[in-house]
């Protein structure tokens, strides 16, 4: 594949021994196996970099390209981004808090969820290192994203899952033409194997060769929710767990902007949430350690179900600096916070959002959330597509024939009196 | 016990292009000496300046973690194939 020299404004560093590697499909130093990183010349994006021009531009992630590792003459084919910020006011009398508000990334285009930032931007760098197939391994909502936006932009699709996967997060692949490929075994496997193959053959592995760019796409939502608060900076955030990247990435954006002068520094608290079934971040953090023990996942929220997070001593690390906090909650936590966010927000989240509001409300619970701070809860996807967690949820309802009288004895059985009467 | 090697591609031009290699050890610290032997060049690439291995190299015993075998005190069976593979991970 084609290396080009460095762009202007951005190069891949290793994160850890600091040596550059320009730009190429890599994600791990040579030297020492670390993971790569994209840093910026912040000089040169200053000047164009600011919120006045930011505010000219359309709604949606591109609006942020400075701080973006974008190819040069890039034309995003799609809006992705720029979610609704929402004021949670029901949510947030339900648990105790008073200035929540809800990043809503299950409306995020075009697949609905968070992941479609990180691949618009891994795709635009597999166009630039000329590869015609593209690839990824995932849980689901990744490869929904692959698929998709590998169909907008001509790209050959390849994704490797896990074979329990929920049945509309497959189909939600199939239907736009990618090869999908179920592999026996847990995402740790499939991941592993995918990093073999991306030794092997000539494709961009979104999330193993392109990694350090796409990973980048997740500053996004840091930048939206300061934009989005009015250029300032909340006082926590909470956002789901499972490689660990998102968390990292929202605390870079908010560093950016505090260094390019977008919004006043502040000290912002980032929390972690995880599902107790696979909670390898939550447990290092509750436990003291800054190292992960990968665990077995054994949990419904299967887009959180990576027991070897690559990003999670980075993930301790920002969580445990910024004085924030991880939780983790049971499988019926998750269903009953699928529930409470949808009857209280009208906002229908898949189980990794059950997974960050059981968290938050555990969080305000103990005190680790103050009632008045202003709380950013990050949604990263959609109910839809993981129906199958709240089967049983619901009675399945018996048919009326089509007569008001028919209606009025099954509201009267239905209803208590009282309610029937003032109807 | 006698065990097959999967060095990546990341890594092969600190073996002289040597992908594969089977040899003798009986557990991790005796794999890790047979390296540095056969690849003095590969040494410091697989462990830092403490002489642990890096926080960011993955070990597999038959595609199994081998955190979940025991780590370091895993006795490795006739036949196992190892793999060295970076910690790069993707997400949901």
């Amino acid at each position: 594949m084609s290396e080009y020299d460095g762009h202007p404004n951005y190069e891949l560093r290793c994160r850890e021994c600091g040596r550059s590697w320009g730009n190429q499909p890599r994600s791990v130093c040579v030297e020492c196996f670390s993971p790569l990183e994209i840093t910026y010349d912040y000089d040169a994006v200053r000047a164009e970099f600011t919120r006045e021009k930011i505010a000219q531009r359309p709604p949606n992630m591109w609006r942020y390209s400075e701080l973006l590792p974008l190819p040069e003459n890039f034309h995003p084919s799609l809006p992705v981004g720029f979610t609704p910020l929402l004021s949670a006011a029901g949510l947030a009398k339900k648990i105790g808090a008073r200035n929540l508000f809800l990043k809503n990334d299950a409306v995020c285009l075009p697949t609905l969820s968070f992941k479609d930032r990180v691949v618009a931007v891994a795709l635009s760098q597999a166009r630039a290192f000329g590869f015609d197939t593209v690839s990824c391994s995932s849980t689901g909502n990744l490869a929904n994203s692959v698929a998709a936006q590998a169909a907008r932009n001509g790209f050959k699709a390849w994704i490797f899952i896990p074979a329990d996967l929920e049945p509309a997060k497959i189909l939600g692949t199939q239907v736009y033409g990618a090869k999908v490929v179920r592999i026996a075994g847990s995402y740790d496997q499939v991941n592993r194997l995918c990093s073999q193959i991306a030794d092997e053959h000539r494709w961009g592995f979104v999330n193993v060769n392109l990694r350090p760019y796409y990973a980048e796409g997740s500053k996004t939502v840091g930048f939206e929710i300061a934009e989005q608060l009015g250029w300032r900076l909340p006082d926590n955030v909470v956002v789901p767990m499972a490689g660990g990247s998102l968390i990292v990435k929202i605390k870079k954006a908010f560093d950016e902007l505090i260094a390019l002068g977008l919004v006043d520094p502040k000290p912002v608290k980032f929390f972690g949430a995880q599902a107790t079934g696979c909670s390898p971040i939550s447990t290092a953090v509750k436990t003291g350690k800054t190292e992960i023990e990968p665990q077995k996942p054994s949990t419904i929220a299967r887009s959180l179900a990576i027991g070897n997070p690559a990003d999670g001593h980075y993930a301790i690390r920002a969580i445990t600096k910024t004085g924030g906090w991880s939780e983790d909650v049971s499988d019926p936590e998750v269903v009953e916070s699928i529930q409470l966010l949808a009857e209280t927000e009208g906002i229908f989240t898949e189980t990794a959002g059950g997974v960050t509001v059981g968290c938050t409300r555990k969080l305000v619970r103990d005190g680790r959330i103050l009632p008045d701070q202003v709380t950013v809860v990050c949604i990263t996807g959609n109910g839809l597509k993981t129906t199958d967690a709240l089967a049983g949820a619901y009675e399945e309802q018996a048919a009326i024939a089509p007569k008001l009288v028919e209606f009025e004895r099954y509201l009267a059985n239905t209803l208590d009196v009282a309610e029937t009467v003032e109807a | 016990m006698s065990i097959t090697v999967q060095i990546p591609t990341a890594l092969r031009r600190h073996t002289s292009g040597v992908g594969n290699l089977s040899c003798t050890a009986a557990n991790l610290g005796e794999l890790f000496s047979v390296l540095d032997e056969r690849f003095p060049e590969l040494k410091p690439h697989l462990r830092d300046e403490a002489g642990q291995i890096r926080r960011f190299l993955n070990v597999y015993v038959n595609e199994e973690d081998i955190r979940f075998l025991g780590g370091p005190t895993y006795a490795f069976q006739d036949g196992d194939e190892i793999l060295l593979v970076p910690s790069i991970a993707g997400g949901s």
